[in-house]
């Protein structure tokens, strides 16, 4: 129908719509017209985004990186960036115009934010270093792990084993400890376990 | 009378090295009989003499001061800063199943904004008939429903599956919180817009996004938008906290707490999902073999013991012992809940606080002895759909140990015999 069933709330303007609608698709809808290459996007993100993620996307201390773990996803330690794992580059773009950068976000320009994608792509060495990226060659691109990623299947992997009626007595011939959170002592003690168990009884 | 309660200066490790045994036994005498009369029964205290405060002191309270250490908390190590981070609600100390929301747990990625109602918007836009724009105002107009719901961080729990790491049920199991929600159904503000325009809405979607910098947009399935999809901006009888999205919220029922979009600022009719950040980079869950499950949206079935367990041991003795602890299942209803003092041999069904509620907390106890054994307790909770809650071992054979998200595993405490609870993983 044509909606309007309490006649509550007023039509968006298209100005307002612009503003707020700015997300972008897999398939490059949302993106604007605009462009940027990688030798801007290093300016750009040696001025806006180096401090906490590195002059080559590699991540300062613990904040994220962007660039790296090629091949690393089936590690014990797997280094998950927009290289090794993001399956898609509208997904970059849309976040870094978006949210970042952090603390002074949507700040960028459709330019600006065509250049730093271009040079995370270069330092992920998904590109070469005179490419220029723009909203006609965006879908161009090709992301490492577009095709990492399965639809959720635990009803058929997980629900399908576990709806069962469980073991209630000898289920299994003994029991031992393996491992102890203690041993690993990472609980915060200030702010922790320390003070949050209960006080000691009255004497 | 405060000098009965003890700080940070009592810990909990000098409390264990010097009294549990000797006060335990003193108490488990003294409830037999007493050797003087009580002072505080004999003698007449000032609080049955003297006045307390007017109702003019306080217009909104806060708990009382010996209460002071159930609280949230944050483990630093976790995250970066402590803008996009979370933090813990404190359950080892509650009861019940309703979470005050003082002590609610936040998870923030551009921090808690400040957002009025005068400055409040809510645009409904898309494959709509007519895209429009709310002002909060205009959402109080709307027929209001009341649900209680948990909402669970996708990442609680996340921590430990690799190993036993944080030592307290409010560490492990705190990325959670349980409240009585009004507000709108999402149904009722997309059928304001018409869904006309939408065509075939099977294949359509929503995308959901906040008013802050990082925006958590979020892609929901129509049919899961139009079930029963939440626009709130009441938890337990008063206004969102602005931690948990003041004055709209969106509350997705049995789904991972990210997508229950804080400070709701836009609805998005769409032919297909975004793959916004938040589920490609973070709430995708990488297997063994290096791909990764995208849109694990629901929240199975779990529970853990939160007394005893580390934050609280033990303390008054051999004898009677409640063994407590909460059960959730984003499928529906909680059926029952095992406990297992052996480490999984044997089990006895425990009490339900009452009955289970659909997609909300539910309280069980198990009323029962402790007289000093070593007890390797654990909880199993079976929802409606008959799912038993698997163990670490039953997860990490299907998934890893990388996929971060959706550790529902049954968790273990090891009590020992003088009265502390450790958090253990057993063979």
């Amino acid at each position: 129908g044509a909606g309007a069933n309490y006649g509550l709330g007023r039509a968006a303007l298209p100005e307002e719509i612009a503003a707020w609608n700015v997300d972008v698709r897999p398939d490059g809808s949302g993106l604007p017209e605009g462009s940027g290459d990688v030798f801007t996007g290093e300016q750009v993100f040696v001025e806006k985004c180096a401090a906490c993620h590195g002059d080559f996307a590699e991540g300062i201390d613990n904040w994220p990186k962007l660039a790296g773990g090629d091949g690393t996803l089936a590690d014990e330690d797997p280094l998950k960036t927009v290289g090794s794992y993001w399956p898609y580059l509208s997904t970059v773009w849309d976040y870094v115009h978006r949210s970042m950068p952090f603390g002074a976000a949507q700040t960028l320009t459709a330019d600006e934010t065509y250049a730093i994608t271009a040079y995370i792509l270069y330092s992920n060495y998904i590109v070469e270093d005179d490419f220029t990226l723009s909203h006609e060659n965006f879908l161009e691109v090709e992301m490492p792990n577009a095709d990492g990623f399965i639809v959720d299947d635990r009803a058929e992997t997980e629900y399908s084993i576990w709806r069962t009626e469980p073991c209630m007595e000898n289920c299994k011939d003994s029991v031992e400890i393996t491992m102890r959170a203690t041993v690993l002592d990472v609980t915060p003690e200030e702010e922790g376990t320390e003070e949050a168990s209960m006080d000691a009884p009255a004497e | 009378m405060s000098d009965t309660f003890q700080g940070k200066g009592t810990s909990r490790r000098a409390f264990l090295r010097g009294g549990v045994a000797a006060a335990a036994g003193a108490v488990a005498a003294g409830t037999a009989s007493a050797n003087s009369p009580d002072p505080l029964i004999t003698e007449v205290q000032d609080w049955a003499s003297g006045l307390g405060a007017g109702v003019d002191e306080v217009p909104y309270g806060l708990p009382i001061e010996f209460e002071s250490d159930v609280i949230r908390r944050n483990v630093e190590w976790l995250t970066a800063d402590t803008i996009s981070s979370i933090n813990f609600t404190p359950i080892h100390a509650l009861d019940g199943t309703i979470t005050p929301q003082g002590c609610a747990f936040e998870r923030h990625h551009s921090g808690a904004i400040e957002l009025k109602k005068e400055d409040y918007r809510l645009m409904i836009n898309g494959l709509v008939d007519t895209p429009l724009v709310f002002t909060y105002e205009d959402l109080e107009r709307f027929p209001r429903e009341n649900h209680v719901y948990f909402c669970e961080c996708a990442a609680n729990t996340g921590m430990e599956w690799a190993g036993a790491q944080l030592n307290g049920a409010q560490f492990t199991h705190g990325m959670i919180h349980n409240m009585e929600y009004s507000g709108v159904t999402l149904r009722t503000l997309l059928n304001e817009a018409g869904l006309g325009a939408a065509g075939d809405l099977e294949d359509k979607w929503v995308y959901v996004e906040g008013a802050d910098a990082s925006s958590n947009g979020r892609s929901i399935p129509m049919e899961k938008a139009l079930d029963d999809v939440l626009v709130a901006f009441k938890a337990n009888g008063e206004a969102l906290r602005k931690e948990h999205g003041y004055p709209v919220r969106l509350v997705v029922p049995g789904w991972e707490g990210n997508m229950w979009v804080k400070w709701l600022r836009r609805v998005e009719v769409m032919d297909g999902p975004v793959e916004s950040r938040e589920e490609t980079s973070k709430y995708t869950d990488t297997l063994a073999d290096g791909t990764s499950r995208k849109w694990t949206w629901v929240m199975d079935a779990k529970s853990v013991i939160t007394s005893p367990s580390p934050q609280m041991p033990i303390k008054h003795g051999h004898g009677p012992l409640v063994i407590t602890g909460m059960a959730w299942s984003g499928h529906g209803k909680i059926a029952r809940v095992d406990v297992s003092k052996d480490g999984g041999i044997t089990w006895e069904t425990a009490r339900l606080g009452a009955d289970g509620a659909n997609k909300a907390l539910t309280r069980f106890y198990l009323d029962t002895e402790w007289n000093g054994e070593d007890w390797l307790l654990q909880a199993r909770a079976m929802d409606e759909t008959g799912y038993v809650q698997p163990t670490k071992a039953q997860l990490r054979e299907v998934r890893g140990e990388n996929s971060i998200y959706h550790n529902n595993c049954i968790q273990t405490w090891h009590v020992k015999p003088n009265g502390e609870a450790e958090n253990v993983e057993v063979s």
